[in-house]
């Protein structure tokens, strides 16, 4: 994570990570997980599901801090974040 | 060529990944999934506040089984439907008393109505107001989407001046109801307005009304793409969700004379009202007691509580 | 199981019809009342706000009636007796949240202490002219249970009966007094509790996992559960299977909706309560329900004074379902059915389908506003020797 000067509780947080997990089949091609994911890692496909629509794919899994947003937004319970390991990356 | 009833279920199944069959989204356990899809609209947002709602509901220090849901008709009324509570779809309008009944007589449930702007505010008007103003303890999540979108898209008392509907098709010049301004005037002790775009806002307010004693209110403004945004030239429900975060302002404490909706106007958010009164099973207890003394008996109120 | 001696307002009593209702709701466990005020019932509801607070039991005067039927249903709901009382505009109200219980198959009891009408009609005078509305109001197909008292004993005794009822057999149940039983002053007898049998609330016994809310026992009723108890069930008025999930389709409205007509029709034996005297060789049969049969007993006096034998009375206590065979039955072999009817001919139109022209009905009509002259009811006779 780049940051223009260094936070001072750097060494005390921790920015997680998650893994998307997309429920394709139940999407409805809404884009509310596309337009607000905060790290931009999710774009609608241009493959289709059975009933038609494109579902999400993610772009750049590592990328996701676990924010849940998608999760907390999609209206079709589609799409969920689980946690995985907590990465501490202060130095790049 | 006449495709039989199993090639079509095996060519369904083809397209669902081995993956996604053991896939279990963490809700699943608070929905009636054997119900799941639902019937909303790609782009709606009421299963958006259902989401926040069980969010809400998983951290409430509340057993399970004592929470109840009731909702009336209309695209929100279907929201009993498809929760795994002990779940109630009524008549339009009459929610709010029929929840009113199921708490009163079993103290110890926490109800909870949650249906749409037409059912509560217009048919079931009335009960609104008289159950604020009792400030019964039960909590109102009202879903907004300023029409009637289940019947085909007619006029709410919330659709905003100018906005077509179809029983307004020139556009709608009657004044609409402000929503918060209306529970504070009636009683209520919680009022609070959020968009379904504010997520974690909106999941908070609803743990918070859950929670609070008395009458809480929460409006929940969604997107309703089929109806309210076609038939305005509004966009998507994603149109609709840029339009909130564009104009949405969080103005807690506001007074709730001042956060009226116009026709795609600025939308103030926040928690309103936030007070603490006695609830109607408090008054009815305390008030009785002092003037019966010992001859009168609490209701919902065990033996064993009692001393 | 017997009745709750809280409730029990042992001894004897002079109280009036509404006084009786009140104290027979008491009696029966009934622990939760929403009302509007609405003369001639307002005495029931009034009595009840005395009489709750000191037995353990809830009362709200709710906004309107359509909020006091609401709050009935969901109150059963969370396993409690529940009751309103109205009259005839606040019944018609009423009539959308009726078919809802119906529906939802709640036990529940709905009081209408009938005036003259149509509309704000006579508030303060009798009518009987609701009898076919208690049974046809709501919209859509269902069957109700109605009992109509003729005294204030009765009263108390139906109430409890109509309790019973509607816990046996999971459906609204309908008290059918008129301004004339509820405002008059008779002695009422309460015995004490232990005399008094209650039909519990057949709550299911099956675990969550197993327990399907519309699956029905052999007598087509099904188990009921309540709010809170972690059977996280969901209950619908739109036409439902046997999980309660909707299930519009035409096939589940024939099992859903037909099963309702068929929980009462099937078990109606069990449900009727008539009163026959002097049936067995009868030539006419006076029908009447409420307080017309007070008077049909001094028409029938009246008529025997003037020589006219073997005339058959039958009281009807429980209006609806209507006793259909009974009435085919009687009609093979009798020359008449005389009814007088504080109305313009409702119940009567039953007799007459189910005499099906082998013999004669005659309506003995009256507004309301009173009760019948005696004399009508004799002359009425007199036509049907003729």
């Amino acid at each position: 994570m780049k940051y223009w000067r260094t936070p001072l509780d750097v060494d005390r947080v921790k920015i997680p990570h998650g893994e998307v997990h997309i429920m394709r089949e139940r999407c409805k091609g809404c884009g509310f997980c596309v337009e607000y994911c905060p790290k931009g890692i999710l774009e609608l496909s241009s493959e289709f599901n059975a009933k038609g629509y494109h579902p999400p794919i993610v772009t750049n899994g590592a990328l996701c801090v676990h924010c849940q947003l998608c999760e907390m937004l999609c209206p079709e319970f589609a799409i969920f974040c689980v946690l995985k390991e907590e990465e501490v990356d202060h130095e790049s | 060529m006449k495709v039989d009833e199993a090639e079509k279920v095996k060519r369904k199944r083809k397209l669902i990944s081995v993956e996604e069959n053991n896939l279990e989204h963490p809700l699943e356990p608070w929905l009636r999934m054997e119900r799941i899809p639902h019937i909303w609209c790609p782009t709606c947002g009421i299963g958006t506040a259902v989401t926040c709602f069980i969010e809400a509901m998983k951290k409430v220090n509340v057993p399970r089984k004592d929470i109840c849901v009731v909702s009336g008709i209309g695209c929100s009324g279907r929201i009993a439907g498809y929760i795994r509570l002990d779940s109630f779809h009524t008549t339009h309008g009459r929610a709010i008393p029929f929840a009113a009944g199921l708490k009163l007589a079993n103290p110890r449930l926490h109800v909870v109505v949650f249906s749409g702007d037409g059912d509560l505010v217009s048919i079931g008007g009335n009960h609104l107001i008289h159950t604020a103003r009792r400030n019964i303890d039960i909590t109102v999540l009202c879903i907004n989407n300023f029409i009637y979108a289940m019947t085909g898209g007619q006029l709410a008392p919330t659709t905003p001046p100018t906005a077509i509907a179809t029983t307004a098709p020139y556009g709608n010049y009657e004044h609409p109801f402000n929503l918060p301004l209306l529970a504070a005037s009636c009683g209520a002790v919680y009022v609070a307005r959020w968009t379904a775009l504010h997520v974690r806002r909106l999941t908070k307010s609803i743990g918070e009304a859950f929670q609070k004693k008395g009458f809480s209110f929460v409006e929940i403004i969604c997107p309703c793409t089929t109806l309210y945004a076609r038939k305005n030239k509004l966009g998507t429900g994603l149109d609709l969700m840029k339009f909130y975060h564009d104009n949405s302002v969080i103005a807690h404490g506001a007074d709730p004379k001042d956060v009226d909706i116009q026709f795609q106007s600025e939308i103030k958010v926040g928690k309103f009202v936030d007070i603490e009164k006695p609830c109607y099973l408090d008054n009815y207890n305390q008030y009785l007691k002092q003037k019966l003394g010992d001859k009168f008996k609490p209701y919902g109120v065990s033996d064993e509580e009692k001393h | 199981m017997k009745a709750d001696p809280a409730g029990v307002l042992t001894g004897e009593h002079y109280l009036d019809g509404d006084k009786a209702c009140a104290e027979g709701a008491l009696a029966a466990g009934c622990r939760f009342f929403a009302g509007y005020p609405i003369t001639p019932s307002t005495e029931v509801a009034e009595r009840i706000s005395e009489r709750f607070p000191l037995v353990g039991g809830i009362f709200i005067q709710m906004e309107d009636e359509l909020a006091s039927i609401a709050a009935v249903v969901g109150a059963a709901w969370s396993g409690v007796k529940s009751m309103t009382v109205t009259s005839g505009p606040g019944f018609s109200l009423m009539m959308e949240n009726i078919g809802l219980g119906a529906m939802l198959e709640t036990p529940c009891v709905i009081v209408n202490v009938q005036r003259g009408g149509p509309s704000t009609g006579l508030p303060t005078l009798p009518g009987q002219a609701d009898m076919m509305q208690v049974r046809w109001g709501s919209h859509g197909d269902y069957e109700i249970i109605a009992l109509s008292p003729n005294s204030p004993q009765e009263c108390f005794d139906l109430t409890i009966t109509a309790f019973n009822l509607s816990e046996q057999f999971r459906v609204p149940t309908f008290v059918m007094m008129d301004e004339c039983v509820g405002h008059m002053t008779e002695k009422v007898v309460i015995p004490p509790a232990e005399e008094i049998e209650i039909y519990p609330r057949r709550f299911t016994k099956k675990k969550p996992e197993e327990y399907l809310p519309y699956a029905y026992q052999e007598d087509l009723v099904p188990e009921i559960v309540k709010a809170g108890d972690g059977y996280f069930f969901h209950v619908t008025g739109l036409t439902h299977d046997e999980r309660g999930y909707p299930d519009m389709s035409w096939e589940m409205q024939e099992k859903c909706v037909h099963r309702l007509l068929d929980k009462i029709n099937k078990n109606a034996g069990k449900i009727f309560i008539i009163e026959e005297e002097n049936m067995e060789n009868a030539e006419v049969v006076v029908i009447s329900y409420g307080i017309t049969s007070r008077v049909a007993l001094r028409g029938i006096q009246l008529a025997q004074k003037a020589g006219m034998k073997n005339i058959g009375r039958m009281r009807l206590l429980t209006v609806w379902p209507f006793p259909e065979q009974r009435i085919r039955g009687l009609a093979s072999r009798v020359k008449a059915f005389v009814m007088p009817e504080m109305n313009y001919g409702q119940v009567v139109r039953e007799v007459e389908r189910c005499a099906a022209g082998k013999c004669k009905t005659i309506l003995v009509p009256h507004g309301g506003g009173t009760v019948h002259p005696p004399e009508t009811i004799y002359q009425a006779i007199k036509e049907a020797y003729q």
